[in-house]
């Protein structure tokens, strides 16, 4: 007889709504997460899209400490000095169906933890599971220092840099290319000026992706999200690709910083964290096995991640799979047969919804985005160059757009910017 | 903003360092090269170069990101663990 009839490790989006649904279900379950207050190891840029949370906790919009309604989105191409954005503000993202908040996870993830702990759930906070328990290729529980924990099925969310879905044998350690590092500052500002500057009513708030000069040309980007009284900045980048950086990530994130897209937008501001991350970015081709007898893989652990480059998301997959691999767990203890077989539904229904079929759809995006340098570099350039042609105005002979285009292209080369539309819309 | 020197970025954080168990333990003798992906994309520069480049290597400001066990966890990163339970970083935003 096993001690809980489902342990969860990681108390992050994935598994706290994991736990929240096992407990509704009338199943014991075990909440179990290394960081001393629940949050306090979990870090995002951070944006998160609210369906898949609507969907659990109908009432998170009034209970959960959410930073600012998102309604402004920004992507922004940077040359060292040049900054060509395209804005779409809309009280069309605001709508319930659509909404999506800044969130810092320190307080976001403690408030969804208890949300786990009054569904009935057991939690335990501070103990670092280090290894499983394992009988042949079944997972039996988990172990943490002396103590061994025993579960029907075992919920394995424990992040990005997952070392437990290795020990079960559902993953290999992620490839350099597959996954990014993210540097990021939260800088504190009055909520005032936040609002002032990014022109947003109060409680709602800005989301900014920035390519090009925020990673000094290599593949990743920049971001920058509102939060109530301070703003999230940083960097993501490619492993692979900043191997081969003269400058250091940290450094690379000062660099942006004192961007003049930017270094206004944080005057005054005050640094009060910094944080780093892992971000897995490399698309349904790294999605590992996701069950074997006795254990499930959910949220960063499972590699749902997607990253359209306008658009980045991660939270969203993590709360939708941490309900589903709940569901599959409940229907399998209830069945009698927890094994690999038994657990099946689960992928099943990834596949039915939104996460499988969104990171199906853009499989051959993280490539593109890896294998295609001049997003980074000669692109931003050729934007900035074709923007000045428009605005720039020194009493000379205006002379013809087309004119101005033309050379702007040429440096690019028509040819190249062809084939890159192409892959990029097959890949899109 | 002013600029902020990676010390300082990392003072700013909480932090319970675990100084009986190095949750990081990097090969003696490690490959210059694989040590140098670590110096350019640790975010926190716990992977330097010291004055006459010799390598130095110090866990307490870990993040614990896991970017070091994923480009060198097979070379020159020997042991790669999440510190004991409460210890290491505590974001308080996150």
């Amino acid at each position: 007889m096993a001690d809980f009839d489902a342990i969860v490790v990681g108390a992050g989006c994935a598994g706290s709504v994991a736990a929240v649904k096992l407990a509704r279900a009338g199943k014991s379950v075990l909440l179990i997460d290394r960081a001393g207050e629940p949050g306090s190891k979990n870090m995002t840029g951070g944006r998160i899209y609210a369906h898949a949370l609507a969907k659990v906790l109908p009432d998170f919009a009034d209970e959960a400490p959410l930073e600012r309604k998102i309604t402004r989105e920004r992507v922004s191409f940077l040359t060292d000095a040049d900054n060509t954005t395209l804005e779409f503000a809309s009280p069309s993202l605001g709508l319930p169906e659509n909404a999506s908040y800044a969130v810092l996870r320190a307080p976001f993830d403690a408030w969804l933890a208890d949300q786990a702990e009054q569904a009935g759930a057991e939690c335990v906070f501070g103990i670092t599971v280090e290894d499983l328990v394992m009988d042949g290729g079944r997972v039996c529980g988990v172990r943490a220092g002396d103590d061994e924990i025993t579960a029907e099925v075992t919920i394995l969310a424990d992040g990005a840099n997952s070392l437990l879905s290795e020990r079960a044998g559902l993953a290999k350690r992620p490839l350099p290319h597959q996954m990014a590092v993210s540097a990021k500052e939260v800088i504190e500002l009055p909520e005032g000026v936040i609002s002032d500057r990014f022109q947003v009513p109060e409680g709602e708030g800005c989301a900014w992706l920035f390519v090009g000069a925020a990673t000094q040309g290599h593949a990743g980007g920049g971001f920058l999200y509102t939060n109530r009284t301070s703003v999230s900045i940083g960097v993501v980048a490619t492993l692979s690709d900043l191997c081969g950086s003269s400058t250091p990530v940290y450094k690379m994130l000062d660099a942006f910083k004192e961007h003049p897209a930017v270094a206004p937008v944080l005057a005054g501001g005050k640094l009060v964290e910094y944080s780093a991350h892992m971000v897995p970015e490399g698309g349904l081709a790294m999605v590992p096995k996701l069950a074997c007898d006795g254990c499930l893989l959910a949220g960063d652990a499972a590699m749902l991640c997607v990253n359209l480059g306008y658009q980045v998301r991660g939270m969203d997959y993590a709360m939708a799979s941490g309900a589903a691999a709940a569901q599959a767990a409940v229907a399998a203890i209830d069945a009698g047969d927890t094994s690999e077989q038994g657990l099946a539904g689960y992928r099943e229904a990834l596949e039915d919804c939104f996460v499988l079929q969104d990171l199906r759809d853009h499989a051959g995006l993280p490539a593109f985005l890896e294998q295609t340098p001049r997003l980074y570099g000669e692109y931003p350039a050729m934007a900035a160059e074709v923007m000045r042609g428009m605005f720039a105005v020194d009493g000379s002979p205006v002379g013809r757009l087309r004119d101005k285009v033309r050379p702007a292209v040429r440096r690019v080369g028509l040819r190249n910017i062809l084939k890159d539309v192409r892959r990029g819309v097959k890949a899109l | 903003m002013s600029m902020t020197t990676v010390d300082e970025k990392l003072s700013v954080n909480k932090y319970a360092v675990d100084e009986e168990v190095p949750h990081i333990v990097v090969v003696r003798d490690a490959d210059a090269a694989e040590f140098d992906k670590l110096v350019t994309c640790c975010p926190a520069a716990l992977y330097q170069r010291d004055e006459d480049g010799a390598p130095t290597f110090d866990y307490a400001g870990c993040l614990e990101c896991g970017t070091c066990r994923i480009l060198c966890g097979g070379t020159i990163v020997e042991r790669w663990a999440y510190p004991r339970g409460s210890m290491g970083v505590s974001y308080r935003f996150g």
